[in-house]
């Protein structure tokens, strides 16, 4: 009897200037495999279907269990992290490509800065005195925890992006993770000293108006995190300011 | 600004909130990292962070909380440290809490506190099961704000090579890659604060993933730092098996009521709560992983045959489960299939963290090479030879209060190297020859064939149970196993971002790293935490309360001992069927 195995095509690029070019890869099939064991499997021996040598293809992964959100890559055409996806679930071959949003380091690893610059830019924290001690901190109710609980699992995968019509490699829009975000840090009784900074930040270009509601970003998030009420309610606040700022011009 | 800076590898709890205290104290740090700080493997962490904060009224304080990690530690822990750091807990999860973190809170919005093993007392604070997720993210966010202000550069993508050390045995800056262009440079550092957690990949499979490889502790070990207690890994008592790592099944299931239970004589058997009445299911985590071992291992009654037992939350009511262990609800789900709502999951030790690491000054957190500090998993201080579950949180966070000002003072009193460039040229030169080497390697070893040789002897002999002549057959495999590291062909001549040049270093690193545990081992002849021996099946206080050092040596580790801190709490036997404090009296129990 043949051996049980798992077929794999990947989009490859060996640098950010280079094109890409497909590879297809054939490997033995195990229990409870996810797309991570499969590309361990390519590293081990790093050769085609048709026998070709090659390298192995590059990735990133931390966590392994869908909480760091590193290993975000498009699978059989949807954008998801490479852990959780277990091969038993799939189709195959499996179609592994990286990210269109962003630009490519090499094969499936893309150079996701520009989320993290952009939480700089909303001011994405708590403005504290300090570390020292200070006291309890301010008293929340569970069921408003809960709710930030769920924003604040975003793990800055670029899902949403991904997924988003409005955001592109080289536009400014900033995206439902920072919308979302801000809301966050909005609600949040001492994060709340920032709210007009951070308003005024998503007020102008790339910023909460530039979303046509197209909605994906909500459909994409792993986290299941409800990115259009966010999209909704920072949108408000927004409004709020601008007459705000009108009113006090 | 000051033209003294401190360089920080690591950006996880420990690297985090070191990174904050200097930045606090007034000097520039360069924070290295080679995954975006948001993605450190402190993510990972499920269950909560442990302070005495007394929320229930049942007089809980800092010392029990402090005693019962001494006790939990098998009494190796030195006391000192372990008992500031008990103190300082409640004011940390207050800044925590502070800085914005989602603890779950009480009907009354104070924050609500659970159970964890070895303690009587509820006193673990918690974020749902992704308590470690939401702890980075406050940190990372605090950063963010120093980096924004200027005070924080951060080196993403960047891979720490080794340290750049004067004659005085000095450090004076770091040599690390670029590893999007594969390019070596190099940072001049003050003082340079290693953190970058534990060494669980050496074990191939664990709860840690492929970026835990220890190989930065170990290249600063290669260079004269001390490596203490090896020997004391933590074996998780309740992992699921999976095809690239065992994922963890928090202790918190058991905090929040889950029970352990196989099949005996076709009924269930409740061996925790049958065999440790005191502490039931929340024993400590050498003890529940050395009864499932057992119970699987030598009387066969793992579920069906195999190595599992069942951890139960299928009779809780689901809406609290998916509240207070939402996080690992859906991992189960997730990877196994199953709901854990409904059905018992199934579950089997595996390797977790380690309580040694680097050795350090009990009130600095300074190695023995001057500037060169060492905070979070990889500083061995706090646990002792076991640590108690959502006590390392605290103490990466506690290391960060520690090393974060001893560092800046340290900084500001020393003086320059006389000749910095021409030293930091002779480092960068031999990190070059090291990745010219293995561009070079066209043997026929395979590299992910020899970590898979390394894994599963390190994982069949040092783990749960260890015998002496095997651990020598180890050492001597290890030693085998390194110098065919020297005929690895590689396949990936890239200068973009190859990993396997970059794996191929590490695995040399991980080698010399397990060599470290396995020699430690050898000599500790006693039984005591994790480390369990069945030729010496009681703790010796005699010839072994003391901690364990490993010096480089042209031969391999050498080991020596230095006294352990035992000035404030008497050892006094361990024994969980009881309650910690019915040892007290001489004579009494085993
Ligand atoms: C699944 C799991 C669950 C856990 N749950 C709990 C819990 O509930 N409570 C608890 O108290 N503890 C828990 N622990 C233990 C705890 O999470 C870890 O001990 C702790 O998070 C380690 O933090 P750290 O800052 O020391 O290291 P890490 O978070 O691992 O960070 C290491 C940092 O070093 C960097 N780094 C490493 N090598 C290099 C290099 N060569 N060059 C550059 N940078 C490098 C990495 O990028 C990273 O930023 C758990 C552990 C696991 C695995
Ligand atoms: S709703 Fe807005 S942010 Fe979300 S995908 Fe649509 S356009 Fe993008
Ligand atoms: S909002 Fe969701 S999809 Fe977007 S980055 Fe965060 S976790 Fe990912
Ligand atoms: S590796 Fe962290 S999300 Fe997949």
């Amino acid at each position: 009897m043949a051996e049980k195995t798992v077929r794999l095509k990947i989009k490859r690029q060996l640098n950010a200037d280079s094109s890409p070019f497909w590879e297809e890869f054939e490997i033995p099939y195990g229990p409870s495999m996810n797309v991570i064991s499969c590309l361990v499997a390519i590293q081990e021996n790093p050769v085609t279907r048709s026998g070709k040598k090659t390298t192995a293809v590059a990735w990133e992964c931390s966590c392994l269990e869908e909480v760091c959100g590193a290993c975000t890559m498009i699978i059989n055409g949807k954008v998801r992290q490479a852990c959780s996806a277990l091969v038993d679930n799939i189709d195959q071959p499996i179609v592994l490509e990286p990210m269109t949003k962003f630009p490519v380091v090499r094969d499936l690893v893309v150079d996701r800065q520009r989320m993290f610059d952009n939480l700089k830019k909303v001011q994405a924290w708590v403005p504290v005195d300090g570390s020292f001690d200070m006291g309890p901190g301010p008293k929340l109710k569970e069921s408003e925890r809960a709710v930030h609980y769920e924003l604040s699992k975003c793990m800055t995968c670029g899902c949403c992006l991904e997924v988003c019509p409005q955001f592109e490699k080289d536009n400014d829009f900033m995206g439902a993770q920072i919308i979302s975000q801000v809301r966050l840090f909005n609600f949040h009784p001492t994060g709340a000293a920032l709210k007009e900074d951070r308003l005024h930040s998503v007020m102008g270009k790339g910023g909460v108006a530039e979303c046509g509601n197209a909605q994906n970003c909500v459909e994409a998030c792993p986290k299941e995190i409800p990115l259009t009420t966010s999209i909704a309610e920072v949108g408000r606040q927004v409004t709020l300011q601008v007459m705000k700022d009108w009113f006090l011009k | 600004m000051s033209d003294k800076r401190i360089v920080v590898i690591g950006g996880g709890l420990a690297g985090l909130m070191t990174t904050i205290r200097i930045c606090e104290e007034g000097l520039p740090v360069d924070l290295v990292s080679f995954v975006p700080v948001k993605r450190s493997h402190s993510v990972c962490a499920q269950g909560g962070i442990n302070a005495a904060l007394d929320m229930q009224g049942k007089g809980d304080s800092p010392w029990e909380h402090f005693d019962d990690t001494v006790y939990g530690g098998d009494f190796l822990a030195n006391q000192g440290p372990a008992k500031r750091m008990c103190e300082k807990a409640p004011e940390i999860v207050h800044m925590l809490d502070r800085m914005g973190l989602m603890f779950n809170r009480t009907p009354e919005g104070q924050l609500d506190v659970r159970a964890f093993g070895g303690a009587k007392q509820k006193r673990t604070a918690f974020a749902g099961a992704t308590t470690g997720q939401q702890m980075i993210y406050a940190l990372d966010e605090q950063v963010r704000r120093f980096e924004a202000a200027g005070q924080v550069k951060k080196w993403i993508g960047y891979d720490f090579q080794e340290l750049i050390v004067d004659d005085t045995k000095t450090v004076r800056g770091v040599v690390v890659m670029n590893m999007n262009t594969m390019k070596l440079e190099t940072l001049p550092a003050t003082a340079v604060v290693i953190a970058t957690g534990g060494p669980g990949y050496i074990y191939g499979k664990s709860t840690n993933s492929f970026i835990n490889t220890g190989s930065v502790a170990t290249a600063c070990y290669l260079q004269g730092a001390k490596y203490a207690n090896g020997e004391f890994i933590q074996i998780h008592p309740t992992a699921i098996p999976g095809s690239d790592k065992d994922r963890l099944m928090s202790e918190s299931a058991r905090g929040e009521g889950g029970r352990m239970w196989t099949y005996k004589d076709g009924k269930p058997w409740y061996f925790l709560e049958e065999m440790f009445p005191a502490y039931g299911n929340l024993v400590p985590r050498d003890i529940a992983t050395r009864t499932i071992y057992d119970i699987c291992i030598n009387q066969g009654l793992g579920l069906d045959g195999e190595n599992k037992v069942f951890l139960d939350l299928s009779f809780k009511d689901p809406d609290e489960l998916d509240r207070k262990l939402g996080g690992i609800m859906e991992i189960y789900e997730k990877f196994v299939g199953d709901d854990p709502r409904k059905v018992p999951m199934k579950v089997f030790p595996s390797v977790h963290y380690s309580m040694g690491g680097m050795w350090v000054d009990a009130e600095t957190d300074m190695t023995n090479i001057n500037g060169l500090y060492a905070a979070g998993e990889v500083n061995y201080q706090y646990h002792g030879a076991n640590r108690l579950g959502a006590n390392s949180l605290l103490s990466c966070i506690y290391d960060g209060f520690v090393t974060g000002p001893a560092a800046v003072k340290y900084a500001n009193e020393v003086k320059p190297a006389s000749d910095y460039d021409a030293l930091a040229e002779k480092f960068l030169g031999q990190s070059e020859k090291l990745f010219e080497q293995i561009y070079a390697m066209d043997g026929d070893e395979n590299a992910r064939k020899l970590h898979q040789e390394m894994a599963k002897w390190m994982t069949e002999r040092m783990t749960v149970v260890r015998h002496n002549d095997k651990l020598e057959e180890l050492e001597k495999k290890l030693v085998e196993l390194r110098e065919r590291w020297n005929h690895i062909g590689i396949a990936d001549h890239s200068k973009v971002l190859n990993q396997e040049a970059i794996y191929v270093k590490d695995l040399q690193r991980m080698m010399e790293l397990a060599r470290v545990l396995t020699v430690s081992a050898l000599h500790r002849n006693e039984s005591r935490g994790a480390h369990y021996k069945p030729e010496f099946p009681n703790r010796d206080d005699e010839n072994f309360l003391k901690t364990t050092i490993a010096t480089v040596s042209e031969d391999g580790p050498k080991i020596s001992y230095e006294e352990v801190d035992t000035s404030l709490i008497k050892p006094r036997a361990r024994n969980y069927a009881v309650d910690k404090h019915a040892t007290e009296t001489e004579g009494e129990d085993k």
